[in-house]
């Protein structure tokens, strides 16, 4: 009992809302780099750039992993307590619950968004 | 006065006539169908809420919402965005090492082109490009001044012209014609005069054309032309322009060369005859506000008859 109040009053994490846009960015950017860094230093004169898509491939699959989590626990928050309580109170409850639908919407939108910048370079690839 | 503009040739990107425009013109056929269908279902439903009395079950409705709203969105996009996608490699493709090359500058208002020979001669010409069908073309652009747009509309997508660095394009051309070219980036006063010709044409008239135009100008040989490349050189005409054989070697504006070769004047505003060729010279900003070549006004009409009969040899 003691110990579920204590959860209760724990301060929300503000913070959630922005992980899954920050991985997203992070997947962003380290996919651009790679592709400008491999296609300055490392391309062949073809210009291919199989490398790139394998490398965009493998952070893509490890950010939407992070994004999925992140999206599950805004999603658990979100259920957490009575399905009544509104999003907009000022109580604890009702901030929680909001943090994580947020978080959860966010969570989905930077999936889709983390696929749309894989999918030019996974399309592209090359260095032309 | 209706000004006598060039219309006759196809600026339409719906009339392709090359690789790239036809992928485009596809493209958008997918999109406007797509559009209208769920123009109708948007509408449609709008129609229903209004015209069908009482609420609706909730779930059905909230299944509406986010399915409409969110996931049939997202999977459209995503379709025309991998479909979109799709194009791209074949479009980046650089075209066969022995396919021609085209290098455009963007000057305002007008285009400077430059053809590369077998035998590693640059030829200069302007406002007009003339290509060879069923052969990839590529085109290195660049601006002089600011950023211009490069685009022939029936033949493919557009590319920025941008000062200090090279832009690429590659065109297919697939049917024999004649096409306009434009400037599709607002760059000044006559920006919508900045266009330009191209003909679209079998290989072996390409070659006979190029080599007519990697030959020096003719020497004039009747009277009134020999005096008008006199007055030509006399009223410094040459600070501006080129004409190559002669001691003309301006770079300021069009080369001159082989201008009664061309169609139009004044990057595609005018067609190119001897009437069109007099106003130029002396109503320049008449015909085309903002160029730099100042009218020659102050020329009286024996003068400028020879200037053009002068010109007008230049095949
Ligand atoms: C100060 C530089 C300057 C001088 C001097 C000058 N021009 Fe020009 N001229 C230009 C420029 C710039 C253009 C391109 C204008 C445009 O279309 O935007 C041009 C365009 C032309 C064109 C049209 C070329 C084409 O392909 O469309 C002709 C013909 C021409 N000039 C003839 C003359 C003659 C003849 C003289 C001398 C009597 C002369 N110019 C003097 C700068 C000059
Ligand atoms: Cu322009």
């Amino acid at each position: 009992m003691s110990k579920s109040i204590s959860r209760d009053n724990r301060v929300s994490p503000l913070w959630a809302i922005v992980s899954a846009p920050a991985v997203w960015a992070v997947h962003f950017l380290a996919s651009y780099l790679t592709a400008a860094i491999f296609c300055a230093k490392l391309a062949d004169s073809d210009g291919s750039a199989g490398e790139v898509q394998l490398a965009v491939m493998s952070y893509t699959v490890i950010a939407l992993l992070l994004i999925a989590a992140i999206g599950a626990s805004g999603f658990r928050r979100h259920h957490h307590g009575r399905h009544s309580t509104s999003h907009d109170d000022s109580g604890r409850d009702a901030q929680r619950r909001m943090i994580g639908f947020a978080t959860f919407l966010l969570a989905c939108l930077s999936a889709v968004a983390t696929l749309f910048t894989a999918l030019v370079l996974v399309f592209v690839g090359t260095c032309h | 006065m209706r000004p006598e503009l060039i219309d006759d040739v196809s600026q339409s990107a719906l009339d392709p006539a090359g690789v790239g425009a036809t992928q485009i013109v596809d493209l958008f056929h997918w999109m406007v169908g797509g559009g209208v269908v769920i123009w109708l279902i948007v509408v449609g439903l709008s129609v229903y809420s209004i015209v069908v009395p009482g609420g609706h079950r909730p779930r059905l409705t909230k299944t509406l919402v986010i399915g409409g709203g969110a996931v049939v969105p997202t999977v459209v996009l995503s379709s025309l965005l991998c479909y979109a996608l799709a194009m791209l490699p074949e479009l980046h493709r650089p075209p066969p090492s022995d396919s021609p090359t085209v290098k455009v500058n963007g000057v305002r208002w007008w285009w400077r082109v430059q053809y590369q020979t077998d035998d590693g001669r640059t030829i200069e010409t302007a406002n007009e490009i003339r290509l060879p069908v069923d052969e990839a073309v590529e085109f290195k652009l660049t601006s002089e001044d600011v950023i211009h747009s490069f685009w022939i509309p029936s033949l493919g997508g557009k590319v920025d012209m941008i000062p200090g660095r090279e832009t690429r394009l590659k065109l297919y051309p697939t049917r024999v014609g004649k096409f306009r070219g434009v400037c599709a980036e607002y760059c000044g006063t006559a920006h919508a005069q900045m266009r330009f010709d191209v003909t679209v044409m079998p290989r072996p008239e390409f070659n006979r054309w190029l080599s007519n135009q990697s030959s020096d100008a003719r020497e004039p040989s009747q009277q009134s032309a020999i005096r008008g490349g006199e007055l030509f050189r006399r009223k410094g005409c040459g600070a501006c322009h080129t004409i190559r054989g002669t001691d003309a070697r301006g770079r300021v504006g069009p080369d001159l060369t082989h201008l009664a070769s061309r169609s139009s004047l004044g990057a595609a505003t005018k067609p190119n005859n001897t009437e069109n060729l007099r106003h130029w010279i002396t109503h320049t900003h008449h015909v085309k506000p903002g160029v730099t070549m100042p009218a020659f006004q102050a020329l009286d009409e024996r003068e400028v008859d020879a200037i053009v009969a002068y010109l007008e040899q230049l095949h």
